[in-house]
């Protein structure tokens, strides 16, 4: 990723600079339009900052009529558009081009309806994702899915991403839990997909438009499913003596019928620098941790909780702690929370991984990391979303130390084809961005990516909004419209006999 | 009219090739008991995909389950029961409602319905569950799409365009569903006696509790009679709330489920049996099932919309309504013209939303909008998907046309 190449910056966008900068302070008056290098400094990353670039301008609209204007007014003009959220993706999916208008939506901040009869909450796209659960927590409402930047991160990056968290094998990922868009197509349309209905009328341009990167449209409105907050919430905390162990007890766990609202685990060197840090009082003794979550009411959850202690205990858990209050809950889940920061404080720098593998496989991923950890000289701390297989490996790294980076990256795409090959995906929940595109034909065969490109062309067939991400090639549209079988040309003439 | 049945995806990408080089439309069928869904089909041959058949991975602790697209559903529903598991979306039967055999449809059709039922408000649909397909583009181009792990999202989620396309985008060949466990039982609380409008306040009550519903459905007078044989007790209709899960839970749900809702009416209860047949009767419209073909719509609006498009909808045609969905799926079944016009008024009138005409004669559907229309810069986007997977219009062609 370090070698990452980006498309050719359009030399006339370059030369024309000051005119496109009038011109967005024409469409957005005031300070919505940033031009100076030191202003522009606080766009050049998102939460991948291995990267930076800064952008040819920054405009933050506040209408979506000057969203449409700003894209009509690049497409006809063939400018690059780069869309931002609040600039936390972990794949380098905000990442601005030098000859890209860097469209940010954070003044989009406002929520826009609130109906607790038919569940749902619709909101601009700069909200955060916290945001949407505080506004409806005082009537005891929550916005299910969780991504750990939740305090930050907005609902439009969220749609942009199809965000997860630690809740959503239970509760499903953005995906499930989102029911329209407004949206402004690169050519300036604005289109409406879904609303506080169910189901697409016609194609599900929604679930497609969901985990797109931004390379589709750029939202306006968010409307979301709300949830009741369940009645109550108990963690218990299990210790291993084995990674297997674990493995067979979150299996165990899910054979059983019981679909945790959470099931975390951690291993070794992730559970010694968490309770160094926070104290969370994790025994030291084992090679793996599980924090299983369950909510729901309270006769659901009392019940489950001996179901899951006689499942441990079958497993052969060496530590078992059911939590007794609400504070010994969250403490249980401090460790498991700070772990990021906690791996921070042991490696001067580290890079956090997103695979997704079945989850039986974990023995053999676990050790597969092993062998590389020797073979590059770099350390590895896990965290992993236990019940539904997405891993979290944190690469441990000096960038002072000169080809240390390099040498994490490389670890970094070792563990994802490891992944891939035992039947699991390259990324759960952090999307492709520039951070694995290039990885994207170890899971998909030219015509899979050329499928994905094609969609790509029914909504943007410039390839202006957001180039460079996800698609390690963008091939031109009229190319990809090419068809391959031509009429005279079947090597088998006759009609199949089956 | 030739009927290709191809037993491998590579025997149904050589038809598919075939019918591109010769620009030769094809229908694409499953168990066929859809094909009275949307446009009549404007194609000479048929690719019968049920030659496709068998489950091909079944990991009932990594929740997940593959199968050839041709799989019968019931075979598939089978299995997951041997394993006290479900497809959580409790995917509906069209057959009833087309005077059809039960129970023969298939895994593929699922997915081009999108089908759901009553647990849709909790656990979605098809779309939500479908982790990867493999198909045949109407190009000629057999792709994949997402994988067999319940969290991804490396690359565009093109099965979910595929689900609820209804074979106009690819014939699938392969798919890959997200399967969860079966609850250990289940209980309906029964309220009786409520308007529509109260009804509806009732189910918004109770979505709006804590108690976990994974069914609310209201049925009026003219269709309560028509469910469970007409054990069904009520009068001025029947409004039902399905509770489902562990023992201890249903049974704590239950009883606080009914102290607030007993100042709507005094709740009943349906235990597990007559629970699990009620839904599946609702699932499946068996009370329009009534062996005419009177034009059947299914509607879909914000819950607290649809008893007030139904009132203004009686004011002008002669219709029959029950309700899923906390009220939000709305079925209708009219008593002589189809209507389409008027209900899409009121639909509109009434906060939108989407109808389809699930049930009338093929001339009906040669006539009128099958699908909703929609507006023309979204209707110039779908138009331009559907071109990117199929060009020339070889798989199932007209049939979602507005």
């Amino acid at each position: 990723m370090s070698g990452l190449v980006m498309p050719a910056p359009d030399g006339a966008t370059l030369r024309n600079r000051d005119e496109i900068v009038a011109d967005m302070r024409i469409i957005v008056p005031g300070e919505g339009v940033v031009d100076t290098e030191h202003s522009m400094r606080a766009f050049e990353t998102d939460g991948l900052t291995a990267y930076r670039q800064l952008p040819l301008v920054v405009v933050l609209p506040q209408t979506v009529a000057q969203v449409a204007r700003i894209l009509k007014y690049c497409n006809d003009r063939n400018i690059r558009v780069v869309p931002r959220g609040a600039g936390t993706s972990l794949s380098g999916g905000a990442l601005p081009l030098a000859d890209a208008v860097l469209l940010v939506m954070s003044r989009f901040n406002r929520i826009l309806d609130i109906d607790y009869a038919n569940r749902t909450v619709t909101a601009q796209p700069g909200v955060t994702n916290l945001g949407i659960t505080d506004a409806v927590r005082h009537e005891g409402f929550y916005y299910a899915p969780d991504p750990s930047s939740q305090i930050a991160c907005s609902i439009g990056g969220n749609v942009a991403e199809n965000s997860g968290g630690v809740h959503c094998l239970k509760y499903g990922l953005t995906a499930n839990n989102v029911l329209g868009v407004e949206m402004v197509l690169m050519s300036g349309e604005v289109v409406r997909l879904g609303g506080k209905h169910l189901d697409a009328e016609g194609y599900d341009l929604l679930g497609v438009v969901t985990g797109s990167e931004g390379l589709l449209g750029v939202v306006t409105e968010v409307t979301v499913r709300i949830l009741k907050a369940p009645e109550t919430a108990r963690a218990v905390l299990l210790g291993f003596p084995s990674n297997e162990q674990a493995g067979q007890c979150v299996a165990d766990i899910i054979g059983a019928g019981i679909v945790p609202g959470g099931m975390e685990m951690m291993d070794a060197p992730a559970i010694r620098a968490a309770e160094d840090f926070v104290h969370a009082g994790y025994p030291l003794d084992v090679e793996a941790l599980l924090i299983v979550e369950l909510d729901g009411p309270g006769a659901e959850v009392d019940h489950l909780i001996g179901r899951v202690e006689a499942i441990a205990r079958d497993n052969g858990s060496t530590t078992c702690r059911v939590s007794q209050s609400e504070a010994e809950r969250l403490t249980f889940w401090a460790g498991r929370k700070a772990a990021f920061p906690a791996v921070g404080r042991i490696s001067p720098d580290y890079y956090c991984m997103d695979g997704t593998i079945p989850r039986k496989e974990l023995p053999k991923v676990l050790s597969g990391m092993r062998e590389m950890s020797e073979k590059y000289g770099l350390g590895v701390a896990n965290v992993f979303h236990a019940g539904d297989g997405n891993l979290h490996p944190l690469i441990l790294y000096d960038a002072n130390v000169p080809g240390e980076l390099e040498r994490a990256e490389a670890f970094g795409a070792d563990i994802l084809r490891l992944c891939v090959r035992v039947g699991g995906v390259l990324t759960g929940e952090h999307g492709v961005g520039v951070e694995k595109r290039d990885l994207m034909p170890e899971m998909f065969s030219e015509d899979d990516l050329a499928q994905q490109m094609r969609v790509k062309c029914a909504f943007d067939p410039g390839h202006l909004l957001n180039p460079g991400k996800m698609f390690p090639q963008l091939h031109r549209c009229a190319e990809l419209g090419r068809m391959h079988v031509r009429a005279g040309q079947i090597p088998f003439p006759d009609i199949p006999r089956f | 009219m030739r009927t290709f049945q191809p037993t491998s995806a590579e025997e149904a990408l050589e038809v598919v090739r075939w019918a591109v080089s010769g620009r030769t439309p094809l229908e694409v069928i499953g168990g066929g008991t859809r094909r009275g869904v949307g446009r009549p089909v404007a194609a000479q041959h048929a690719l019968d995909l049920s030659g496709l058949c068998g489950v091909t991975l079944y990991e009932p602790e990594e929740l997940v389950l593959s199968a050839r697209a041709g799989t019968p559903l019931s075979e598939i529903e089978a299995l997951l029961a041997a394993s006290g598991q479900q497809l959580a979306f409790e995917p509906m039967d069209h057959a009833p409602l087309a005077g059809g055999e039960a129970r023969k449809g298939t895994i593929g059709g699922v997915l081009a319905a999108n089908a759901s039922g009553p647990r849709r408000i909790k656990a979605g649909a098809a779309r939500d569950h479908v982790l990867g397909i493999h198909a045949v583009s109407g190009r000629g181009e057999a792709f994949k799409s997402g994988g067999r792990v319940v969290k991804n999202v490396t690359g565009y989620d093109l099965a979910k365009v595929v689900a609820g396309s209804w074979g106009t985008l690819a014939a699938v060949t392969d798919v890959t569903f997200k399967v969860l466990p079966a609850a250990e039982t289940e209980a309906t609380l029964v309220l009786r006696g409520l308007s529509e409008e109260e009804a509806a306040n009732a189910m918004a009550v109770a979505m709006t509790s804590s108690g976990e519903v994974s069914g609310a459905a209201h049925l009026p007078e003219t269709v309560v009679g028509k469910v469970l044989s007409g054990r069904l007790p009520g009068w001025r209709g029947a409004t039902l709330l399905r509770l489902e899960g562990f023992a201890p839970s249903v049974a704590y749900r239950f009883e606080k489920l009914a102290a607030l809702l007993a100042p709507v009416a005094a709740p009943e209860r349906l235990e597990a049996q007559d629970s699990c047949s009620l839904w599946r009767e609702i699932r499946d419209c068996v009370p329009f099932a009534d062996g005419t073909h009177k034009p059947v719509w299914r509607v879909s609006m914000a819950p607290s919309n649809g008893h007030r498009m139904v009132m203004a909808l009686r004011m002008e045609a002669a219709v029959d309504a029950f309700y899923d969905w906390q009220g939000g799926l709305i079925w209708l079944r009219m008593e002589a013209e189809a209507e389409a016009q008027a209900l899409r008024r009121q639909v509109a009138a009434h906060g939108g939303g989407h109808a389809t005409l699930v049930r009338a004669p093929a001339a009906v559907r040669a006539a009128l909008p099958v699908f909703q229309p929609q507006p023309p810069a979204l209707a110039g986007l779908s138009a331009r998907l559907r071109e990117q997977f199929d060009p020339l219009g070889i798989l199932n062609p007209g049939r979602m046309d507005v």
